[in-house]
Parts: structure tokens; sequence; C-alpha cells
């Protein structure tokens, strides 16, 4: 689809320079990449992830500056030296910590586009499956970096986190002390963290540029799903979406700064600002809030081994989506049914993240006593962790497989911008030259 | 040069062993024994290192915890409950003998002989790691704020997702109110 090179190096310096290193090709031909002309906002999440990883890694490395990895130094570096001492430590750190959470924010609202839109469906499986790596990679990064400041959440989280891997028999302990390098997160383990959230920022940005490459191969998917057919389905990515991808970097950043400037301890626990103490467990504990979906089916499941299987395979499912869609559509505005059980995935997502936040024991529902079930009562967060938990992988294991065979389809438009020049509000621009020449 | 290159293949036939087929498991084998060379102390440096071993035992004076009482010590950077269990506490515990129990384990295997009042455990709940909190839950004995698993009062688990009671570290008595743990 990219098709060869149209660059034409003008000047003599870039003539010499083409024939010995052709960065300026390359530089070139991302820029002119025949992008499909139907991209909505929902497609320039893209850029706006690119973006947050810049902002996480140089605001990341400036802080590397003045922290302390050491347990009895951490949490002074960061809480006092940083915070109060460093010129713009404050402003510095506010951009990286809540970078974070504006970095999942994104990368969510990213995957379910690709979901909705059936992105991930041949000949995008490696592109999709590139994706869930720098996934998994970023919520690796994003935890120890939370490890970082050494208050009390930042420990214990680690603790749990850590002894998640201790379920595995036989070799769990072995696992958990080669990570601690003790007997329990200790100063060595923050060491390790400090070292690898360091580290792992560059291993993204690696797989970020592969992700970009699958993405190249094949070219966008589109609203519609539809294939591009020729020439005119498409438009240049510059300057059509880098100006698009720059103004919505522009509007996520008034929310970004919204945060960093008036609610900058939003995403904070107040238990983070008491220094470590491995003797004295918070009486809450919970992850940020982009983990929380997961940690709620952890606590679903009554069985050690179990529910950090069931959390690993929360996670796992996601690559095989592009297998277990047997859909003949790609697009889910053409799949009215599939719409309704993605809409519902969605809110058992969010009933997870919401459960994951409170009490096991907690009522969902206030002042109702129910019959207790089994363990726990009827109205418990647990027994609708259980059911939302139930629901999240019946989405992926039962319903999407059976879905291409049953459903009902829309009708699918013949080429992209069908559906475009039907559309009231009119053309987009570029799209007043084409059918001129297709008539 | 060509020429004798040549010639010189149809020489060996194709199922007799070739000299460059040594020369290639050598290298592969030199390679890989190598690559397992370096990758193990790249390993290995992760588990625990010397200094951290040798923060090994710790003395302790029980006089110090009144009956009823419990106290919490860092042995090895690890929580530690130093439990004087009142008479009510120890017969639950021994009525519990008898329970269904998902870690089934006797309260005497769980104290010294003679010491039935002192329980010495790792206060590290066996789920994932938080300290539990007594005098909570159903058992008389511990609750893990974290998930809340369930412990009685020899620190055995009776409800929750936890799989196994709470650790009874190594000890000794070196007197009637002293011990030595690790």
């Amino acid at each position: 689809m990219s098709g060869p090179s149209t660059y034409e190096p003008k000047s003599a310096i870039e003539r010499w320079l083409d024939t010995r290193l052709p960065v300026i090709r390359f530089g070139a031909d991302l820029m002119s990449f025949p992008t499909p002309r139907n991209l909505n906002y929902w497609y320039t999440f893209g850029g706006i992830l690119a973006f947050c990883l810049g902002v996480q890694i140089v605001t990341g490395i400036v802080l590397a500056m003045h922290y302390d990895p050491s347990g009895a130094g951490a949490f002074i570096s960061v809480e006092q030296h940083i915070m109060r001492d460093v010129n713009y430590g404050w402003l510095i750190r506010g951009i990286h910590a809540n970078g974070a959470s504006m970095f999942f924010l994104a990368v969510y609202l990213h995957i379910l586009r690709g979901i909705y839109y059936g992105s991930y469906k041949a000949p995008r499986e490696v592109l999709w499956l590139l994706g869930c790596v720098i996934y998994v990679l970023m919520m690796a990064t994003a935890f120890m970096g939370y490890v970082l400041p050494w208050g009390q959440m930042s420990f214990w989280g680690a603790k749990v986190i850590t002894n998640l891997l201790g379920a595995f028999p036989l070799i769990g302990n072995t696992i958990t002390t080669l990570l601690w390098g003790g007997f329990a997160v200790d100063d060595p383990t923050l060491n390790r963290f400090f070292s690898l959230h360091y580290l792992l920022p560059f291993v993204i940005s690696a797989v970020v540029a592969l992700h970009v490459w699958a993405l190249h191969v094949p070219g966008n998917n589109n609203p519609t799903g539809v294939n591009v057919k020729s020439k005119t389905d498409t438009l240049a990515f510059h300057p059509y979406y880098t100006v698009k991808d720059g103004f919505a970097i522009s509007i996520f950043l008034i929310l970004f700064a919204l945060f960093v400037f008036y609610l900058p301890d939003a995403f904070a626990k107040t238990d983070n600002a008491i220094p470590a103490n491995p003797l004295v467990t918070p009486a809450h504990i919970v992850p940020e809030w982009y983990l929380l979906p997961f940690y709620a089916i952890l606590r679903a499941i009554p069985d050690k081994l179990m529910g950090v299987l069931g959390l690993a395979g929360a996670i796992a499912v996601m690559f095989a989506l592009p297998w277990l869609n047997t859909a003949k559509v790609r697009s889910m505005r053409y799949r009215p049914t599939a719409r309704i059980y993605f809409f519902i995935w969605i809110a058992a997502s969010l009933a997870l993240g919401w459960c994951g936040g409170q009490e096991p024991n907690g009522q969902v529902i206030h002042g109702l006593t129910g019959p207790t079930l089994i363990d726990y009562d009827i109205n418990s967060v647990t027994w609708l962790s259980r059911i939302a938990a139930l629901y999240y992988f019946a989405y992926f294991l039962v319903i999407t497989p059976l879905l291409g065979f049953i459903e009902k389809t829309l009708p699918v438009p013949d080429s992209l911008y069908t559906p475009v020049l039907a559309h009231p509000a009119g053309m987009p621009v570029g799209a007043l030259a084409a059918p001129e020449r297709e008539g | 040069m060509a020429e004798s290159l040549a010639h010189a293949a149809p020489d060996h036939g194709a199922a007799e062993p070739h000299r460059r087929d040594f020369i290639n498991i050598l290298a592969v084998a030199a390679t890989v024994g190598g690559v397992a060379a370096v990758a193990w102390p790249l390993i290995d440096q992760l588990n625990p290192a010397a200094d951290t071993l040798a923060l090994a035992s710790i003395e302790y004076d029980l006089s110090k915890v009144a009956l009823g009482q419990e106290v919490t010590i860092a042995w090895r950077k690890q929580p530690v409950f130093i439990r004087h269990r009142t008479p009510k506490e120890i017969s639950e515990a021994v009525a519990g003998d008898t329970a269904a129990l998902k870690d089934p384990q006797k309260d005497e295997a769980r104290v010294k002989a003679g010491h039935a009042e002192w329980l010495i455990l790792l206060a590290s709940c066996t789920h994932l790691g938080c300290v539990p909190t007594f005098a909570q839950g159903e058992y008389g004995g511990w609750l893990c704020p974290c998930h809340g698993s369930v412990y009685d009062t020899s620190g055995r688990i009776r409800k929750g997702p936890a799989p196994k009671n709470l650790g009874v570290p190594d000890y000794a008595f070196l007197g009637p109110t002293k011990v030595k743990i690790g």
C-alpha cells in the first residue's frame, strides 16, 4: 500500500546523502504516507501516545538526576528534595506522575478504538500483538515507577504484586527471591526497579518503532473497515493528519494541564505520603486506577494460584483476539449486535475497575444486606467482581467467536468514502477533488 | 582456485560427515556454552547478596510482652509476631485442631513444647504478603486487610484466598524468657 518512494532529492547534498544514508527519504516517505481519508478523532490517539511516551522519557530522565534509589533516601529525595527544593521539581514530577495516568487513559481509548473498528483483524494481527506487548511493558514500567517514591503504598503495592509470582507451585519462591534480591521487598528491590524503570521506556520506544512499521505495511484501518482500494481513498499523512493529530494533542494537553496544575494529587493516595514501613500494612491497599480491573479479577477468585492466572489471563486473552474474532465484517459500525456486547464489555470492565477500589466485602448498594452465597453476601463487591469478570472472559472466549457465525450485519459500503459523501455535514478537506476524477 | 573448489565438493559423499560439519557443531556448541556461562552470572546477581544473607538471627527478651499482648519485631527486615496467648486463645486454637482446615496442622506443632503461650509467627499473609491485624475476623485471630484472609489464634488459615498457615520461623528458647529467632 505504501508503494514506491515518491521522494526526489532536490539539491546536490540531498542526492549525495540519499545514496549513502537515505534518512531524508525515510522521513519524507513517512510524511507522504497514504492514509485513509475518513479517519476520525479516535484515530488521533496513536499520535497522542507517542507524545505521552516522549513526555514521560524527558521528565523521567530529569527526575532521575535528582532521585536517590536507596531505602533510606528515596522518600526524602522525592517528597522533600524534588517536590520542594529542586527548581521546578514539583512541576516536572507533577507532569511525570500525572503523565502516567494520561498515558493509560490514551492507551485505553486507543485499544477500544482498535477493538471497535476491528483493526486487529487480518492483515493487522502483528500490529495488534505488538500493541499488546507495548501495553504489558507500560504496565510493568508504571508499576515499577510507582514503587520509586518509597511511600507506604509504593512499598506494599510492590510486595503484593511481586508476591503474585510466588503463587506458582515449586518455582514461586525462587522467582520472588530472585526478584527481590532478598527475603522481602527491600533496598535491592528498589535499586533494580529503578534500573528497570529507566530501561523499559527505551524498550517500549523500540517496540513502538516496530508497531509503526507494522502499521505501514498494510496501512491504516479506517472507521468503515473497508480496504483502501485506490489512491483517491487516501490523503498524505502530512499535512492532513499531522494537523489533525496536532489539534487532538492540543485538546489532550488541556486535560493534562488541568491535572498537573489544578488537581496534581487527584491520582495520589494519602498513604503514599507516609514513608515505607515494612512492619505495618496500610488498611486498604489499592493499585493505580489503570490496574484496578485486573486487581478486581485477582480478588474475585478465592484461590491464590487461580486468582493470579485469572489476572494474567485477562491480559493474555487480548493477544488472542485476532483469532477469536470470526466475523467477516471488520468495523462494528456495521455490526449492531456486536456493538451491544462490546458496550456491555466496557461496562463490565468499568464495574471491575470500581470493584478493584472497594473493600472485598463492601456493599454494592449501600444498606442492603442480601443472602450469603457460598462465601460472600450477594450484594458484596466480591460477587459483582465475579459476575463482571465472568462477562469479561465470556466476551472474548464465547461471545466474540460465536457472533461471527450468528450475527446479522448491516450492508458494508463499497468504498470507504461512500458514507462520507452521503453524510449531510458535507465532505472533509481533500474530498472535493475526488468525485470529479471518479466521474 | 574456483576450479579446485568445484572439484573438491563431489569428493565427499552427501551422507559422509564433512570436516565443515565438525567445525559448525564446534562453533555452535562453543557459542551456546559461552552464552550460558555469561548469562548465569547476569541472572544470579539478582539473588540475595552475601551481606543480605548475613542478616541471620536475633535475640528477643519475652518478658517485655505481657499476657494477651502482641509485639511485631523485625527479623531480616521482615515483620514477626510474638504473641503472648491467653488460656482462652490456646483452648480455642487446640479446639481448632479438629476443624476442617485448609492447611491441616495441630496447634502443638506450631509452638515449642511447654511454651504454648508463646506463638511466634512470620507476620506475612501467605496470600500476597500483607501484615494481618489481630482481634479481627471470625476466628479470634488475624484478618488480612488486603484481601480478607482470616487466621485463627494459632495463625492457621480458616477463610479467604491465602493458601497456607502463617509461617513459623526457626527459633529456640535460650532461657525461660529469651528466644533466638533464625
